[in-house]
């Protein structure tokens, strides 16, 4: 009993403790630099939520990171650590470009359902390469995500400055831009299209729903945490692991379909911008928890967004976000060692 | 070099495997260790050789007590180990695997190793190729390898871990006149065996390990009388008359049917298995470790395929079919380790049950905790629905496995069932295989333990170096047999008995 009451303080202590040495740890590196680590915190911590165009810019990259940090709860849960889902996201924009570049003159509502769901196909069928080479050329996922994932980059260099080229000129900045009239929706004079965090919270709802609640989220927990077992139980363990993959690829695609008609309007070779890497960040961070998914990804958005002034007003490289964002999840993880 | 251990206890966890070990082993001799599954020797030998250390007692060479850091400090002071299984690196050649291996200054240039390593093939009478690649050789070639290795590094004392298993016997017999070779140069040897015929034909002198302890105190010279050397490893042989059951003879078709099937796994491969596994019966598989028991669960649970033959289950063909399908068609594995394949620790009972639901979209958390408190009454296992798998006790976990087996289950492959478990426990889980084997399941179970086997089969089958002898049912069959055929004595013998 006595235990029982001390387990909520005992909860507490680890991730204070890892926050705790993430910002001592970030401190140090700001002061070895000679700036104000108040200033800067209030910068990276506050600045996302300083003006309705920085809040705006913080949701809009929150929406991708969310989808990503979704999928990736779902491989993780699955035991598979996809470390394609740059790749995936890559591969989701590519084709989500296909019908709007096919069809411009089509309804804009049309297009952009046909490229949502071209974009989670695109990127689920890249996904599937992986469970693919993993099931029959016993390559782990780790490396045949890494490996797709330079393979996306390439195939979107090529169509850049090769078939899907600017009319003037090639230009490493991207495609043409997408007629206006296909945008997706933005708010007055903000950048905010409201339609994407909106479909980021429903594929989280989603995913939280399906591994809490149904049979198939259940095979998918029992297959991530003993494959023997599972296989023994009657799971067909080999399908599920692709399945949490191909899911995972889907919702990185749609992450990809939003970053070319919500943000960039253009398929341009950066089109993943990392998001898909700090959406495993997240994932790490939450431990594919779905409750934590949506703060920490506010979180994270916030801070990258938030230090995007700190080259104007400080003189220092807007990286200190990736250093507070890194530092967090490793002493997180450092917390949870068993000893 | 002459080794002694004073004292040496290792445990691990509760079980004591070493237990104030006093024993010494002189120079110049080929030391037989025997002893059964369990009895320490494997414990001994490593710590012996570094990989472990003891909990307390120590270990002198030639008299001085010596701490091991590790098996390459342990080489330093001259013991060597040569593992069951090779530990070498495949791709390497058998120069290069030399070469690598040896510590800093032990060969000068890599011309004087290879001079070095054939002097030693010719002077023990090995034909190896140095630039032959390892894993294009046998595990007996290997396996010399390894031996030259360690003589070449400077090993005065070779460890041998059941050495024969894996190789041929022209090769053992190689192997034989070299370790004569070896001990006559002065160095010692250690050959840990079960088999009492090879243990007769090398050693010089038998220590007994049983239950962690040398039984008698000290080393016995060879030779000694067989049935003495097997009252010591397994205990005096209780003479209780058996229970003789009569077998139902049932009509259905056979559980299992295997026609001239050939399996393989790793280094054992079991050749032209013709079995019919009828329904009704406890059918016990003895054998020491790696005989080829688990190769046989596995292959009957569908988890290895046969590279020949057909296994025809519950009339259907299922030769070359995934484990699933033959789940599908009622049968059922419990493996020997609960939570690394049988069961999934962070789940709970009633998650567990909620997995073999099998239909419809959502969960039903309801009917699956139901099942769960069912399960936990009739089986009584001391849990609740939604504890954690991982934290019961042993006992608890082996009846929640025996429960989550569908009701409508033909055939049970066992596992060494009641591994782990104090005698209440175990007899709580007969019970259980017993009710199912009434309501007409065929059990099939692997067990070390020699009265296991003797008190629950109906029928008994000895696994031996590989080979998988006839169904001997129990009624014919007393514990001193038993033991004698596990040992191999005889075993050629009851095979050609029943082939005839």
């Amino acid at each position: 009993m006595r235990e029982e009451r001390l387990q909520p303080l005992a909860i507490l202590t680890r991730p204070l403790l890892a926050l705790t040495a993430a910002f001592a740890f970030t401190t140090l590196v700001l002061l070895s630099t000679g700036v104000s680590p108040l200033e800067a915190y209030r910068l990276v911590l506050f600045g996302a939520f300083s003006t309705p165009v920085r809040l705006s810019d913080m949701i809009m990259l929150a929406a991708p990171l969310l989808l990503c940090a979704v999928g990736l709860s779902i491989t993780f849960a699955g035991g598979l650590y996809n470390l394609g889902v740059e790749g995936q996201m890559i591969a989701g924009a590519i084709a989500a470009m296909v019908p709007l570049r096919l069809w411009p003159d089509w309804p804009p509502l049309l297009l952009w359902l046909l490229a949502g769901l071209s974009g989670a196909t695109g990127g689920a069928l890249w996904a599937l390469l992986i469970g693919v080479l993993r099931r029959y050329a016993g390559v782990s996922e780790i490396f045949a995500g890494l490996g797709m994932n330079f393979l996306a980059s390439g195939l979107v260099l090529y169509l850049v400055l090769g078939p899907w080229r600017r009319r003037t000129s090639a230009s490493l900045s991207g495609t043409d831009l997408l007629p206006l009239e296909l945008w997706l929706p933005t708010l007055d004079r903000l950048r905010l299209a409201p339609a994407a965090p909106v479909i980021a919270l429903i594929g989280l709802a989603i995913v939280w729903w399906a591994l809490t609640r149904t049979r198939w989220g259940l095979e998918v927990r029992a297959v991530g945490l003993n494959p023997a077992a599972a296989g023994r139980l009657g799971i067909a363990a080999a399908r599920r692991m692709a399945e949490t993959l191909a899911a995972c690829g889907a919702l990185a695609g749609l992450a990809g379909m939003i970053q070319v008609v919500a943000v960039h309007h253009a398929l341009i070779p950066n089109i993943s911008s990392g998001i898909g890497l700090l959406g495993l960040l997240v994932a790490l961070l939450a431990r594919a928890d779905p409750r934590w998914l949506l703060p920490i990804v506010v979180l994270f958005a916030s801070f990258t967004v938030g230090s995007i002034q700190l080259p104007l007003t400080l003189g220092i490289d807007s990286a200190i976000a990736g250093v507070l964002q890194g530092a967090l999840v490793l002493f997180a993880l450092a917390s949870r060692a068993r000893r | 070099m002459h080794i002694a251990v004073e004292h040496l206890t290792k445990r691990f966890g509760a079980v004591c495997a070493n237990n104030r070990l006093t024993i010494s082993f002189a120079a110049g001799q080929i030391h037989g260790v025997l002893g059964e599954n369990g009895a320490g020797k494997s414990t001994l030998m490593k710590l012996l050789a570094g990989y472990i250390s003891p909990d307390e007692g120590r270990i002198l060479f030639d008299q001085t007590p010596r701490r091991l850091r590790g098996p390459g400090d342990a080489l330093a002071a001259g013991i060597g180990m040569v593992h069951q299984e090779p530990l070498d690196i495949p791709t390497f050649t058998v120069l290069e695997n030399l070469l690598c291996a040896a510590p800093p200054g032990v060969f000068r240039s890599q011309r004087a190793a290879l001079v070095a390593l054939q002097e030693l093939a010719e002077r023990l009478g090995f034909l190896i190729d140095p630039s032959a690649r390892l894993d294009q050789l046998t595990v007996g070639q290997r396996q010399q390898i390894e031996i030259m290795r360690l003589l070449l590094c400077g090993a005065q004392v070779l460890i041998l871990d059941e050495p024969t298993t894996s190789i041929t016997a022209a090769q053992a017999r190689a192997l034989f006149a070299a370790l004569r070779q070896i001990a006559a140069e002065g160095r010692t040897v250690l050959f840990v065996s079960h088999k009492l015929e090879e243990v007769a034909e090398l050693c010089h002198t038998v220590t007994v390990l049983r239950n962690g302890q040398v039984v008698p105190p000290g080393q016995l010279p060879m030779p000694q009388p067989q049935e003495y050397l097997l009252s010591l490893m397994f205990g005096e042989v209780g003479a209780a008359p058996p229970i003789y059951r009569p077998l139902p003879s049932i009509d259905a078709p056979p559980v299992w049917e295997l026609r001239h099937v050939t399996v393989r796994s790793g280094t054992l491969q079991l050749t032209d298995l013709n079995y019919r596994f009828a329904a009704g019966r406890i059918i016990g598989l003895a054998g020491l470790d790696g005989s080829g028991q688990q190769v046989l669960l596995r292959l009957l649970a569908g988890q290895l395929a046969p590279e020949q033959g057909q296994i025809v289950v519950n009339g259907r063909d299922l030769s070359g079919a995934g484990a699933i399908a033959f789940r599908r068609a009622g049968i059922e594995y419990l493996p020997a380790d609960r939570l690394h394949d049988g069961m999934i620790g962070a789940l709970s009972l009633a998650d567990h049950f909620a997995l073999l639901q099998g239909k419809g979209v959502l969960v039903d958390r309801q009917a699956a905790e139901e099942a769960a408190r069912q399960a936990i009454a009739e089986y009584q296992i001391k849990a609740t629905p939604i504890t954690p798998i991982a934290a019961l006790s042993g006992g608890n976990q082996q009846r929640a496995m025996l429960a989550l087996i569908p009701p409508d289950a033909r055939g049970i492959l066992a596992e060494q069932p009641t591994r782990g478990l104090d005698v209440a426990s175990a007899r709580a889980i007969w019970n259980r295989l017993q009710a199912r084997r009434d309501a007409g399941c065929c059990v099939i179970f692997s067990s070390p333990d020699l009265d296991e086997i003797m008190e629950y089969s109906d029928e008994v089958i000895v696994c031996f170096a590989g080979r998988i002898g006839p169904p001997i049912p129990r009624a014919l069959l007393s514990a001193g047999r038993l033991a004698e055929l596990i040992g191999g004595v005889g075993f050629d013998a009851l095979v050609a008995t029943a082939a005839s």
